[in-house]
């Protein structure tokens, strides 16, 4: 009875020749994914910059990372910042605080304006959080001070008394390595992000002399600074 | 009818060592994940060291778990079970055991590279470059091998369970290549090629089916084979097989964007996600009822049989967080449920309670027939049943409640129209539950401990007893 059919002639032949269950499996397995994944990388309004270009630093002729502003806008981050950013996913803070607030009246009250794609278009990888044990951090730049920030990341139940997060007392011992930096900043301008080669340049006077815990607050306070965004507009549908 | 010739019939001995090496990082698995919850419940734990601090030790308990326990728990059953269906030896024996060390360099690799800090970045591929790589090329060697046997069976028609290997072998293959595209800068450090919404769509898309494959329809081949097996009944209907095979296969893939209501994706894809995620409660429980059902009218064999304890109550857990995974996934509830503990709760009911208990009653049958003798003692298969189901309750109910609180602590509104409570409220809030948490889950990781140990005793017993396949023949 081996050519009997107990199913259709389709999944008949799919139990007889592994070649076209693999074949098919192959193409059934892509669709999910091209539907959901291919237009977002060409729907305009995927990225609210396309209809709202100021939401991006666009630098004059001649013009570097030192010469922006808050508030100008998107840019790049600089060496010392772009080796905090390498911290805090390094130390999987990530795992534990979102940088991702949505369009709800309390996330706008604690947190504030709510995210923009536009504003991770330089996160390679992106750092939206799955997960808040701490709170978001998407625009907690310039909320605290630079004093705060170090006796947090030191102790953070100093000053905040019932938070579980761990202490980092390692990030003020650690130097920063020029070279290291820059190597991150010349991957980031292989991927795409627009540093120019004057950028990287001035990344050896910015760096040296600091420390790793010079590089995390540097990180944790321009988060959200960049670009000024205004309640009456609305970016997102 | 089992035959004293089946092992020198079948390449046995590489299903040996995965299934050792499952228990043994069942253990390590867990006992990382008590710690790491106990961090959380206890910060001073963190010990102000960068090895041992949560988020470098959080990224090994996923990549243990998921990657040393669950590969080898897929690798041991998918090696055993595909010679046994398509009545051949492996394509390749040599290329399995190639497999075997390959997966065990990555799973030692993780374990060095993962407290140092070097990491993607990206949740459950954490691992770098380099070791993606390997990743690939030891993933692929298990797949080929896998596909090549079941091309030179000897039966007529590919078993069920090899469908749902092989869909896992190709999607992971996807995912894995797709999502750790990156440039290096560093020996161990690069930078994902995408950015934004992309890499946030490309990386759940790769962390629900993550779940979706290597979790679940990896653990479905597990399932299809083992409960009949188990059971010594055949599966319950063939026709549901055929059914959700392709329902699962076709729409698992499209549910990752739900992990992203609400945020800068656009709505169109959450939304599409959302809405398949509804519909897939349908395929889940077609696999979860025909698992169950196939006990039906033997329904007494659960108060004797310890091994099918383990898998029914898996399909029941399997059963529960595709129900609730789908409920999570509407808006009006991710809304609330969204990075809060529920999330937690709800991938431990999948991981402890369907990945955790199908894996080590498979693992429990395994014994019996690969050093061919009795368990050591039925009685502590039982203590291990009843200790992770009840460590499992413990974890998930702690987690339902500290999840649901976080969510309405955080929205919630005084009289005057301000926020009632600040964030550090909240946190102090859940320390109660995540004590619970830890009580619970190292409640579980006890019961491995047993495992491992009646694993231990049943093996020396083997090795002790005299050789079966001396004895005159049974056959």
């Amino acid at each position: 009875m081996a050519d009997k059919i107990y199913s259709t002639k389709f999944q008949d032949k799919m139990e007889r020749n592994v070649w076209a269950l693999l074949l098919t499996l192959m193409l059934v397995l892509t669709v999910g994914g091209i539907v959901e994944i291919v237009p977002l990388f060409y729907l305009d309004d995927t990225m609210e910059h396309n209809a709202r270009p100021e939401i991006l630093w666009q630098p004059k002729e001649g013009q570097t990372l030192a010469d922006w502003k808050p508030g100008d806008g998107i840019r790049p981050y600089t060496g010392l910042e772009l080796w905090g950013r390498h911290m805090y996913i390094r130390e999987g803070c990530y795992l534990c605080h979102s940088q991702m607030i949505r369009p709800f009246r309390d996330e706008k009250e604690r947190y504030g304006h709510y995210s923009l794609a536009s504003e991770s278009i330089y996160n390679h990888p992106f750092q939206w959080g799955s997960k808040r044990t701490g709170p978001d951090l998407a625009r907690v730049g310039g909320k605290y001070s630079d004093e705060w920030h170090i006796k947090h990341l030191m102790a953070p139940r100093s000053v905040v008394p019932e938070s579980v997060m761990p202490n980092y007392p390692w990030f003020a011992d650690t130097p920063l390595d020029v070279g290291r930096v820059t190597a991150h900043l010349k991957g980031m301008q292989t991927l795409g992000v627009p540093y120019t080669d004057a950028d990287i340049a001035q990344t050896a006077a910015e760096v040296e002399g600091k420390t790793e815990m010079d590089a995390m607050v540097a990180y944790l306070q321009v988060l959200g600074t960049m670009a000024k965004l205004d309640y009456g507009v609305i970016y997102r549908e | 009818m089992e035959t004293t010739d089946v092992a020198q019939k079948y390449d046995f001995d590489v299903v040996r060592w995965f299934s050792v090496a499952t228990v043994v990082y069942f253990v390590v698995g867990t006992l990382v994940g008590v710690y790491v919850a106990a961090e959380l419940a206890w910060p001073v734990l963190n010990l102000d060291s960068p090895y041992l601090s949560f988020g470098r030790l959080r990224p090994l308990h996923t990549n243990a778990v998921i990657f040393a326990f669950g590969g080898c728990v897929l690798m041991a059953t998918g090696f055993y079970s595909v010679q046994r269906t398509c009545g051949v030896r492996l394509w390749s024996n040599k290329m399995a055991w190639f497999t075997f060390w390959g997966w065990n360099l990555i799973i030692v690799l993780a374990v060095i590279t993962l407290p140092l800090g070097l990491t993607q970045g990206k949740e459950y591929a954490e691992l770098e470059w380099p070791i993606d790589i390997l990743i690939a090329i030891v993933w692929l060697s298990f797949a080929i091998n896998f596909i090549m046997t079941v091309a030179i069976r000897k039966s007529s028609h590919i078993y069920v369970s090899n469908w749902f290997f092989i869909g896992m072998m190709v999607m992971i293959t996807y995912l894995h290549v797709v999502n750790s595209l990156a440039i290096p800068v560093e020996m161990f450090r690069s930078y994902s090629i995408f950015s934004s919404v992309q890499d946030a769509m490309i990386q759940w898309w790769w962390g629900h089916n993550a779940v979706g494959f290597y979790l679940t329809a990896g653990f479905l081949g597990i399932m299809y084979y083992f409960v009949p097996k188990q059971a010594d009944r055949p599966i319950f209907s063939y026709r549901l097989s055929v059914l959700h095979f392709w329902c699962l296969m076709f729409g698992y893939v499209w549910l990752g964007s739900h992990h992203l209501q609400y945020t800068a994706l656009p709505d169109w894809a959450g939304s599409l996600g959302a809405a398949i995620s509804l519909a897939m409660i349908v395929p889940s429980w077609g696999g979860a009822v025909n698992g169950m059902m196939t006990l039906s009218g033997a329904w007494d064999k659960l108060r004797t049989d310890y091994v099918l304890r383990f898998l029914i109550m898996s399909l029941a857990f399997y059963a529960m967080s595709t129900f609730e995974g789908p409920v999570m996934s509407l808006k009006v509830v991710n809304a609330l449920s969204h990075y809060t503990d529920w999330t937690i709760g709800h991938v431990h009911s999948g991981a402890l309670g369907w990945v955790g208990m199908v894996g080590a009653g498979a693992i429990y049958h395994l014994l019996t027939r690969l050093w061919k003798t009795e368990i050591y003692s039925t009685k502590l298969v039982n203590m291990h049943f009843w200790m992770a189901t009840i460590g499992i309750v413990i974890y998930i109910v702690a987690m339902w409640i500290s999840g649901i609180m976080q969510g309405l602590m955080w929205r919630d509104y005084d009289e005057f129209g301000t926020l009632t409570y600040t964030f550090a409220e909240s946190v102090s809030a859940m320390h109660p539950y995540y004590v619970m948490r830890t009580v619970g889950g190292f409640i579980y990781f006890l019961g491995t401990v047993v495992m491992l140990y009646n694993v231990v005793m049943t093996i020396r017993q083997a090795s002790s007893e005299p050789r079966l396949s001396t004895a005159p023949a049974q056959a």
